[in-house]
């Protein structure tokens, strides 16, 4: 027991400036602050500011003119689909593949939860690659497809099945370790009371999970509306048809159009400061709610 | 129930229903999405003989792209070690002002799209950018050479070391560094006699997440790397350049190179987690 009067808590640097043991002498704190926040600065702070500054450089008209042109209005939307269909895909997986895993004992089970991270760990490119190996013109569907018409790669379904494919562990590995940390007694309990199993879930399980669920889901929507690589392989860059905002982005950059590029790219950049706003109010939320119960 | 009864030879009574769809369900999926179209991969190369595999993957040009991505890559870890632990440490032990949005942001290569931080960068580091036009006179040039690829590897790598450093560095306990300082260890004696080693896992761990990722990156390089052949080309950029080609069997063939590291890393990752959990005695 330390003797000393102002207890901090934890999360609060204080109670480690405070105590001689656990502090640094002030040249040697201030050599690792400056460090630390110049490698801030330059890696993270500035190219967020260059966006912004390189959108408006030409002014507002441009700005406005830039992303009101019916490609780019175009590619928003394109981005809002492939995101409505393959977050709630992932979502529902998600939640199957965590009750299974975190509910339940079987065998190989490890190795399944390797498996969903494996997506993370594959380059987007190659991502993009196994659909065009699949469903392009010389893949293995290809010519069926051809011949029943129907279009995969070079198209939207190409586009939504490689951003499925990256963001398959996102909602699954934010549950996984939630539940598993959870337990399944008050499932259990619900379900020996009668309810069934549909409804211990609904009344049970989703309620203590429904943070860990929504930052998945917000984390898995940021990565579906911004995926470039795997989206580049399969979409064929089809102005006003598959284009996707990364993809429009790319396409105005090089055109040498960097004004209405950035302009494109600050709606984007704009969805990840509100994605990271809402993760950390998520974690002050779960923070506070953990102190409470304590 | 075969899934069920397969997966689960001791079947101990249970009371939650469910398992039988959840696990199937999972499996289907991941085959369907996942593991299937992975496989096409490894069948489409098989076409090739060995011979043929091995003079697509060890072209001049090729082996080119290995040097640059692995090596950019490896510099790139390694600087986000460094720098990743101090600000870890910074975050964790000092109290400043905008502590917690420079908290919040240093997730934000996981947040923006790799296209834009893509062309930020470059805007930065071109001749006529702010940073570039700093370097300029030095005589270094950043965008459109391999340094501007080891730039865009170091952005997009921030976060791993941060966050897998982070909360073991919140849950140490004071009491091992006051013992250290009552038996006489200087600051930098305890650091590296006593915090290191329970450090360690964790930066191993977040050091070769960085690596991994940085290898398979696509969208933040291409911008800055000005994709000279034998210079500044990345090899998922010739993947991507053998594919447009209509060099499928050549595109696959390195594929599989890189599938592989992949599957390696995956594997170092596990056993580098595995041991992180034993040495700090918390689960993930």
């Amino acid at each position: 027991m330390a003797a000393v009067g102002i207890v901090y808590g934890r999360g609060d640097a204080r109670r480690y400036e405070t105590n001689p043991a656990t502090r640094e002498t002030d040249w040697v704190k201030w050599l690792i602050l400056t460090a630390a926040l110049s490698f801030f600065l330059l890696f993270l702070l500035m190219p967020l500011i260059a966006v912004f500054t390189e959108a408006l450089r030409k002014g507002w008209l441009t700005y406005l003119t830039a992303i009101t042109d019916p490609d780019a209005l175009s590619s928003v939307r394109l981005t809002l689909l492939v995101a409505a269909i393959s977050v709630p895909l992932n979502l529902v997986f998600g939640v199957a593949a965590a009750w299974a895993i975190a509910k339940f004992e079987f065998r190989g089970k490890r190795f399944l939860t390797t498996l969903i991270d494996l997506p993370f760990s594959v380059s987007p490119v190659i991502a993009g690659l196994i659909f065009v190996l699949l469903f392009g013109a010389h893949g293995w569907f290809g010519a069926w497809l051809f011949e029943h018409d129907i279009k995969i790669i070079f198209a939207v379904p190409g586009i939504v099945l490689a951003t499925v494919f990256i963001t398959v562990p996102f909602v699954a590995r934010e549950l996984i370790p939630l539940m598993e940390a959870q337990g399944r007694e008050e499932e259990e309990a619900a379900v020996v009371l009668g309810a069934s199993g549909f409804q211990a879930f609904w009344r049970v399980t989703l309620p203590n999970i429904k943070w860990g669920l929504l930052y998945g889901v917000i984390l898995c929507n940021a990565r579906a509306m911004g995926e470039f690589g795997a989206v580049s392989v399969v979409s064929g860059h089809i102005r006003g048809q598959t284009n996707t905002m990364p993809l429009h982005v790319e396409i105005l950059y090089n055109e040498y159009n960097f004004a209405a590029a950035f302009a494109v790219a600050s709606l984007l950049a704009l969805l990840a400061l509100v994605t990271l706003a809402l993760k950390t109010f998520i974690e002050w939320k779960v923070e506070r709610g953990m102190r409470d119960t304590v | 129930m075969g899934v069920a009864t397969f997966f689960n030879p001791t079947r101990q009574t249970r009371v939650l229903p469910g398992f039988g769809l959840a696990l199937g369900y999972t499996l289907v999926y991941l085959s369907l999405i996942v593991l299937i179209p992975l496989s096409a991969v490894f069948i489409k190369t098989a076409t090739l003989s060995w011979g043929e595999f091995w003079a697509i993957i060890s072209s001049p040009r090729v082996v080119a792209t290995y040097k640059l991505s692995f090596g950019a890559s490896l510099l790139a870890a390694a600087i986000n070690t460094v720098f990743g632990l101090m600000l870890a440490w910074a975050l964790v032990r000092y109290s400043f002002p905008g502590k917690r949005l420079i908290d919040a942001l240093v997730d934000l290569p996981f947040a923006l799209p790799t296209a834009v931080a893509g062309i930020a960068l470059t805007a930065l580091y071109a001749g006529n950018g702010w940073i570039g036009s700093l370097l300029a006179p030095l005589g270094i040039k950043v965008a459109f050479t391999p340094l501007g690829v080891l730039v865009a590897l170091v952005f997009i790598g921030v976060p791993f070391v941060v966050r897998t450093v982070q909360p073991i560095l919140e849950d140490l306990e004071t009491e091992l560094e006051e013992a250290a300082a009552s038996l006489g260890a200087n600051r930098l004696q305890t650091f590296t006699k006593v915090l290191l080693p329970t450090l360690l896992p964790a930066l191993l761990t977040g050091f070769a997440l960085a690596f991994a990722r940085a290898v398979g990156e696509y969208g933040s390089v291409i911008f800055i790397a000005g994709n000279i052949p034998m210079v500044s080309e990345i090899t998922p950029l010739i993947i991507i350049t053998k594919l447009e080609q209509y060099d499928y069997a050549g595109a696959t063939a390195v594929a599989v190179v890189m599938l592989v590291f992949s599957f390696l890393m995956l594997l170092a990752i596990n056993l580098l987690q595995a041991w992180s959990a034993k040495r700090t005695g918390r689960n993930r």
